[in-house]
């Protein structure tokens, strides 16, 4: 390599012009895209949490009327569920390294993936336009009847911007489907895959049979409010509780969506840090699919205590046992990794372990929650949202981080600053614990989820939280400042400053449009780690020409 | 006839593949988009048999019989368009495409005759709902409005692909019939036409059960 970095053509240096990147099909530059999306609307998302974190402080509901507290939890669900998590990891991590990973030039319908983007945009715009109209007060579940017969707020414009992310939703797992399928490079075979591109799969599926249910569904919803065609309505002999149905054969999934693709990004972090071969590499490709599938059968877990039947209670417990084991199978799989591993602890590697840690804090909550004696007792309490908070911010969010600390040199040419990172990574992870933790407590102890009030014995718990909340909102806003700090100061990355294993990383940092410029790669076994001989190597020291020591 | 390879894909075999499969698994989508909507059908029908029997009395059966055999034709000419175009006849393509989209349209205006008359029988779903059933003496059957509910929600979300799918192929008669530029890839017109025989088979399955449910009794 003798060409010089600064003039090197790339696909952020291709074209300077805003219309290259509003109508750019290069996955890649998509990605980038989504990238800035979803930072906008977990921002959103943050600061309605900071808003009834604050209002939790004291017992009496002294900040907010109880109706903006029920829109700040609306908003904080809505934005965070359907505009931030579903789309974080697949739609930037995901679009940006799933072509490159399997060797391709582009995902396999890159037209799709733009209109996918500008879909997603169009339903964040009528969510804040619903937002900004008045709010929502359903809770992000929009449950009928309070989404319905009395629904006296912006339901429609809400539900509507859901369903229309929803497409955008369907369009990238079927790009990630037909992309694994029909474009991988000669000699890369479904079990030499990064486990990354398993979990995408496994997500793809999912997005495409679970998200048209969803979609359906709130357009059953909007039928009924904007023109009387009621399917809920028990007036009618309609039966809310279809609705409860309906919506999580999607909505259970939905946290398979969110958890999956992070469990991918654990397991490229895992191996590259530990310098291993990932342990139980079938196991953990066949969970993925396993997890996709069971995820399906489960979602009656959500109706214990709604009315369903007792029958159906007991087969939806068991297969929402079963569906731990795949999970399970993972977090054993990752732990055998580690032992015979030589670990750095890098920043990546930190939110990896995090995220085993708090995944699997999370899901043995789960198991408590599928059983239902214990359900009918925590059932709608703090319980709950401690519960799947572990899940999809302990999990997901964590894998989201890990993951953009992972690959940011990848896509940007440019190293973060390591200290800092560790620093808000364990910040992070501090802050998560002592927002969430109290709140298992406070479920326990039969805190009901979604008042702005409460008697004072848990106020103890709440402050706890709260400061809890506060942290995490700061360490959340580190790594915004840092990372685009090291877009202009960072040092170069060079082609592989992790000596990971995997396509993407033979190719240039930022990598050029056409992804792989000495043409399509050939495959070999993935994970290719040998242990002891370069754990120093590991971690990038300031190289003059980084490009010349990767090759 | 030669088809354009697209740059990301290395050869015809790869884009071929990767369009089928793409078509094939929106379609798969598309079965759960009305598989909800068929589960909601499928648990009022088993609460309320008597409420699906007496609206699907209120049903024009002539009219969907007809409107069924206009669909399976439209299904048919799409199959032999598909056929013309890989033997290079592009005109006989382009016309079978066009024949089509008016088969389509009929369809769509037998449809609307038949929402026109249900409106003024008072049996959309809403504030006028109104239904007077002499088998049945004067108090009607639970669940006679969710039967039209659905109906109206399953046959509406159906005329809506439709409408894409005369969009669709609008386009491609457009490309097949002008006297310059190239013919359209054959292979669009097989996906289209991949998507039209699935709004098809989505009307072979709402027909008996909106339609027949009332016939076995
Ligand atoms: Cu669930």
């Amino acid at each position: 390599m003798t060409t010089d970095h600064r003039t090197r053509r790339n696909y952020l240096n291709a074209n300077y012009s805003i219309w290259s990147w509003l109508f750019t099909t290069d996955h890649k530059r998509v990605g980038i895209l989504y990238l800035l999306s979803v930072t906008f609307f977990f921002f959103i998302g943050g600061a309605a949490a900071v808003l009834f974190r604050l209002e939790l402080m004291t017992p009496r509901g002294d900040l907010t009327l109880p109706e903006t507290y029920n829109k700040l939890f609306t908003l904080h669900g809505i934005v965070m569920i359907f505009f931030f998590l579903v789309p974080s990891i697949p739609a930037v991590l995901g679009n940006f390294f799933l072509p490159m990973m399997i060797g391709a030039r582009d995902v396999a319908f890159p037209r799709l993936n733009l209109a996918s983007w500008y879909i997603f945009i169009t339903g964040g715009l009528f969510t804040i336009w619903a937002i900004v109209t008045g709010g929502v007060d359903t809770g992000w579940t929009f449950y009928t009847p309070y989404s319905s017969t009395y629904g006296n707020t912006n339901v429609i414009a809400a539900a509507l911007g859901v369903f229309i992310a929803g497409f955008s939703s369907i369009l990238t797992g079927l790009n990630f489907i037909v992309t694994t399928h029909t474009m991988r490079a000669p000699g890369m075979r479904w079990f030499r895959l990064p486990l990354f591109v398993w979990a995408h799969y496994a997500t793809g599926l999912i997005m495409v049979l679970g998200t048209p249910v969803l979609a359906v569904t709130l357009l059953l919803l909007i039928l009924e409010r904007a023109l009387g065609i009621g399917i809920f309505d028990p007036a009618l002999g309609g039966d809310p509780i279809l609705f409860q149905h309906l919506f999580w054969f999607y909505s259970h999934p939905a946290v398979y969506i969110m958890v999956l693709p992070a469990m991918g990004v654990v397991s490229e972090i895992i191996t590259c840090f530990a310098r291993n071969r990932i342990f139980g590499y079938r196991f953990i490709a066949f969970s993925s699919l396993a997890i996709a599938i069971l995820g399906f059968l489960v979602w009656g877990h959500h109706m214990f205590v709604s009315g369903q039947s007792m029958y159906a209670g007991f087969v939806f417990s068991f297969l929402s046992m079963l569906v731990a084991v795949p999970s399970a199978i993972k977090v054993f799989n990752w732990t055998a990794t580690l032992y015979k591993g030589t670990v750095t602890w890098s920043t990546p590697m930190l939110y990896a372990l995090g995220f085993i840690g708090l995944f699997t804090m999370g899901g043995l909550t789960g198991l408590f929650l599928a059983t239902l004696a214990v359900d009918v007792h925590v059932h709608d309490t703090y319980f709950v949202v401690a519960h799947f908070h572990y899940i999809m911010v302990g999990g997901a969010v964590m894998g989201y981080l890990g993951g953009v600390h992972f690959w940011w040199p990848k896509m940007t040419g440019k190293l973060y600053p390591e200290n800092w990172a560790r620093f808000s990574a364990i910040l992070i992870f501090f802050g998560f614990n002592l927002t969430f933790f109290p709140q298992f407590v406070l479920g326990y102890l039969g805190m009901p989820r979604r008042y702005h009030a409460y008697p004072e014995q848990f106020q103890v718990l709440n402050v706890m939280s709260s400061a809890g909340a506060s942290i995490l909102g700061v360490a959340y806003l580190l790594p915004l400042g840092y990372l685009i700090w090291s877009l202009r100061y960072g040092r170069r990355a060079g082609r592989n400053p992790w000596r990971a294993t995997g396509l993407e990383w033979t190719t240039p940092s930022p990598p050029p449009t056409e992804n792989f410029p000495d043409g399509t790669p050939i495959a070999g076994d993935a994970y290719q780690y040998s242990s002891v001989d370069d754990w120093d190597l590991v971690l990038p020291a300031p190289e003059e020409h980084p490009e010349e020591a990767a090759v | 006839m030669t088809m354009s390879v697209a740059h990301h894909f290395d050869d015809v075999e790869q884009q071929k593949h990767a369009a089928t499969l793409g078509m094939w698994v929106f379609l798969a989508s598309e079965v759960l988009f009305f598989g909800g909507l068929l589960a909601g059908y499928a648990v009022y029908r088993a609460l309320y048999p008597e409420g699906f029997a007496a609206g699907s009395r209120h049903l024009d059966l002539w009219l969907g019989t007809l409107n069924t055999a206009v669909l399976l034709t439209s299904s048919l000419t799409v199959a032999l368009s598909v056929e013309a175009i890989y033997s290079g006849n592009r005109r006989r393509a382009g016309y079978l495409l066009a024949f089509t989209i008016v088969l389509g349209i009929a369809f769509l205006t037998v449809k609307g005759f038949e929402y026109a008359h249900k409106y003024h029988e008072h049996l959309v779903p809403g504030a006028h709902f109104q239904f007077v059933d002499h088998a049945e003496g004067d108090a009607p059957p639970q669940g006679v409005e969710l039967f039209f509910s659905c109906y109206f929600a399953l046959t509406g979300l159906h005329a809506v692909h439709m409408v894409i799918g005369i969009g669709l192929f609008g386009v491609l008669v457009f490309e097949l019939l002008r006297e310059k530029g190239n013919a359209p890839s054959p292979l669009r017109i097989e996906v289209a036409g991949l998507y039209w025989h699935f709004v098809d088979v989505v009307w072979v399955f709402l027909f008996p059960l909106l339609y027949l449910i009332h016939v076995a009794e």
